[in-house]
C-alpha cells in the first residue's frame, strides 16, 4: 500500500517546511509526530465551538463534552482491545508510568521485593522505578539482553523470582527499536506472581496492539507519538488492578463525596484517577488521531516501516564508516554513528542538510554503557515517511567528511 | 570590529580540526595550585572539567581541560587554554567577552580572539553555541571566582 498519499493531510509536510533553508526531512518520529489536519481541526473545534468543563452536565455543551470524552475512551478500547473503563487519560506516558509505579507499586512493595527492569529502558520507566524502590526497600534488578540488545524471554526466566512483583519493560525499546514478547514475558511474570507493565510508547504508534492478547497487566503511552497532540496519553490497566491502584494526584473530579472531618470516597476507576480538569482539546485530539491511524491500518503502518527499515539498512550496507547498531531490529529506527564524527555534531551536520535526526544518549542512558559509546545518532520513521527522505539522509553521510562546513557556510 | 584579514571557511575548517583531533590542553591538572570546575551541558553529552592555576602575579600560568566533548566543545575549551596563558584576569575576562560577543552576533573586538575567531560563524547553528562556550563560561566562573578570594 502506498502511504506517501497522506502527507498531504500534513501542514508540516505539505507547506514547504524548511529548516537551515532546507526542505525538511523528518527523521525524528520516536521522539514526536506530526499532526494530520483532522486531529488539529479537533482541537479547534473544541476551542472554537464546543469549549466546555466536563463532568458537569448541566447544560448541552457541558454534555457535549462528556460525550466527546467517552467516545474518545471508546475509540481508544476499540484501538487497543481493552474495555473503555480500562482506559485512563494521563498527560502521556511518563505519567502514566509514574502513575503505575507510586498508585500500585509504592502501595503494594515490600522490602523483599523485586523490581525487574532492562538496560534498554526509557528514563520514564526506570527513574519512577528508582524512586518506589527507595521508598519502599524493593531492589531494582536487570533482565540480561542479548549482545545485540534484545529481550528474551528466557532471559526473564533466568532471573525471576517470587520476590519479584514488578516486571516493566517496554514493548518497542526506544533507542534500539527491538519488539519484545510481551505475551511470553506476562506469562512468565503472572506464574511468579507478578504483574507486567508495558512501556507502548515506541509501539502503540506503529503495530496492532491487543492488550487482550498481550495479556500485560498496565499499558503506558503518548499522543504526541502517534500523530495526536502533546499533553495526552494513556495508562490501560486490567480493571482489577485499576481497582487497587492508588490515585496519584487527588482533587475534584476524582472523588465521589469528602467532608472536611477526612472522610473521602473516590470515584472508581478510570475517573479515579482524572483529578482536576484533563486535557481536553488533548482528548479531542487523540480521537481523530485514532481514527486516522485505524483508517490507515496499524499492519499497514507496521508493513511500511518495515519497509523503509529494509531499505535504508541495505542502502548503509555501501558505507562502511556507518555502524548501524540495530541493523535486525523491528522498528523504523535506525541507529548509528559515523566513523570519527562526534553523534552530535553529526547531528548538526545533518541539521545543516535539513535533515531532523536525535543525537545523544536518548533518555536510555544506562544504555550507553552497553553499547560500548558514549552517543549514537537516532533516525526513525513513521507511515509518513518516504524512501527519499531516507536517500536525503544516505546521500548526507555519503557528503559527511565535510561535517564541520555547518559551522562555517 | 572587521579584522585585518577574513578567516575562510577552510582555515576556520582547518583550525577547529586540528584542535579536536590533537587537543594539546586535554588532560587533568597535574601538580598543585589549579582551582577547577565541572561543566555539563542538558542538550549535548558534553561534561567537561576545567582546571586553572595563576601564579603570584596574577597571571594565567596553566589552563587545561578534560571530559567528553563534541567537536565544537573541544576545540573551543582547546583554544581558549592556549589564549589564556599568560593572561592577566582583567585580560581573561576581556577576552572572554568579545568571545560571548562574537557568539551573539553583537559588536565585538576581534584583536585578542586569534584562532577562537574560527567560531565566527557558530551562530548559524543556534542549537550548538552552547557547544562553543561551555568551557569559555567554566573559565570564566573560574575567573570570577579568583578576583571575589
Ligand atoms: C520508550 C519510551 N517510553 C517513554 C517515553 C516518554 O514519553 P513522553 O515523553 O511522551 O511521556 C518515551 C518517549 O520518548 C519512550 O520512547
Amino acid at each position: 500500500m502506498d502511504l506517501s498519499k497522506f502527507r498531504k493531510d500534513f501542514p508540516m509536510l505539505r507547506d514547504g517546511i524548511t529548516m537551515q533553508g532546507k526542505p525538511l526531512v523528518w527523521l525524528d518520529n520516536a521522539s514526536t509526530t506530526f499532526k494530520p489536519d483532522c486531529v488539529i481541526e479537533a482541537i479547534e473545534r473544541y476551542y472554537k465551538h464546543e469549549t466546555s468543563n466536563s463532568h458537569r452536565g448541566d447544560y448541552d455543551l457541558a454534555y457535549a463534552t462528556d460525550m466527546e470524552i467517552l467516545k474518545t475512551r471508546e475509540a481508544v478500547a476499540k484501538f487497543i482491545g481493552s474495555k473503555k473503563e480500562e482506559v485512563v487519560f494521563t498527560s502521556g506516558a511518563t505519567n502514566s508510568l509514574n502513575l503505575v509505579a507510586f498508585g500500585y507499586g509504592a502501595k503494594y512493595l515490600k522490602s523483599e521485593d523485586e523490581i525487574l527492569l532492562t538496560e534498554a529502558e526509557h528514563a520514564s520507566n526506570v527513574l519512577p522505578w528508582f524512586k518506589v524502590a527507595e521508598m519502599t526497600g524493593a531492589k531494582i534488578k536487570y533482565i540480561p539482553l542479548t549482545k545485540e540488545g534484545r529481550l528474551l524471554p528466557e532471559n526473564l526466566e533466568k532471573v525471576i523470582t517470587d520476590h519479584t512483583k514488578i516486571v516493566a519493560v517496554a514493548h518497542i525499546t526506544n533507542v534500539l527499536g527491538y519488539q519484545a514478547d510481551i505475551k511470553a514475558l506476562s506469562a512468565i511474570a503472572h506464574k511468579h506472581g507478578a504483574v507486567l507493565v508495558c512501556d507502548g510508547a515506541q509501539s502503540v504508534p506503529h503495530i496492532k496492539i491487543d492488550v487482550k492478547d498481550l495479556d500485560c497487566d498496565f499499558l503506558a503511552f503518548s499522543g504526541h507519538k502517534l500523530c495526536g497532540p502533546t499533553g495526552i496519553g494513556v495508562l490501560y490497566g486490567k480493571y482489577d488492578l485499576l481497582v487497587k491502584t492508588d490515585p496519584f494526584m487527588t482533587g475534584g473530579g476524582m472523588n465521589a463525596r469528602f467532608d472536611m472531618c477526612g472522610d473521602v470516597g473516590f470515584l472508581e476507576p478510570p475517573m479515579r484517577f482524572e483529578a482536576g480538569t484533563l486535557n481536553l482539546a488533548g482528548i479531542y485530539g487523540l480521537h481523530a488521531a485514532i481514527d486516522y491511524l485505524m483508517g490507515i491500518g496499524m499492519d499497514n503502518i507496521e508493513a511500511h516501516e518495515r519497509e523503509l527499515k529494509a531499505y535504508a539498512v541495505a542502502k548503509l550496507k555501501d558505507y562502511p564508516n556507518v555502524k548501524l547498531y540495530n541493523a535486525d531490529s523491528e522498528a523504523g529506527i535506525l541507529t548509528f554513528n559515523i566513523d570519527n564524527i562526534f553523534a552530535q555534531d553529526a547531528a548538526t551536520y545533518f541539521n545543516s542538510k535539513g535533515i531532523a535526526v536525535r543525537s545523544g544518549q536518548h533518555c536510555a542512558k544506562i544504555l550507553t554503557s552497553f553499547l560500548g559509546t558514549l552517543a549514537t545518532v537516532r533516525a526513525s520513521f513513521y507511515f509518513y515517511t518516504t524512501k527519499e527522505d531516507i536517500d536525503c539522509l544516505v546521500d548526507a553521510i555519503a557528503h559527511s567528511e565535510d561535517y564541520l562546513d555547518a559551522y562555517f557556510i | 570590529m572587521p579584522t585585518s584579514f577574513e578567516l575562510t571557511p577552510e582555515m576556520m575548517r582547518a583550525i577547529i580540526m586540528d584542535h579536536y583531533s590533537s587537543p594539546r590542553h586535554k588532560h587533568d591538572a597535574e601538580g598543585e595550585g589549579y582551582v577547577s570546575l565541572h561543566s555539563s551541558s542538558v542538550n549535548c553529552i558534553d561534561d567537561i572539567e576545567v582546571y586553572l592555576k595563576l601564579n603570584k602575579e596574577g597571571k594565567v600560568e596553566d589552563a587545561c581541560w578534560n571530559g567528553v566533548a563534541c567537536a565544537i566543545s573541544t576545540a573551543s575549551s582547546d583554544i581558549i587554554c592556549d589564549l589564556l596563558v599568560g593572561k592577566t584576569e582583567d585580560e581573561a575576562k576581556y577576552l572572554i567577552e568579545q568571545y560571548n560577543h562574537m557568539l551573539h552576533e553583537e559588536p565585538y573586538d576581534a584583536e585578542p580572539l586569534e584562532e577562537a575567531l574560527a567560531f565566527k560563524n557558530t551562530s548559524r547553528q543556534a542549537a550548538r553555541i552552547h557547544c562553543a562556550t561551555i568551557g569559555w563560561d567554566a573559565f570564566n566562573e573560574l575567573i570570577k571566582g579568583h578576583k571575589h578570594e
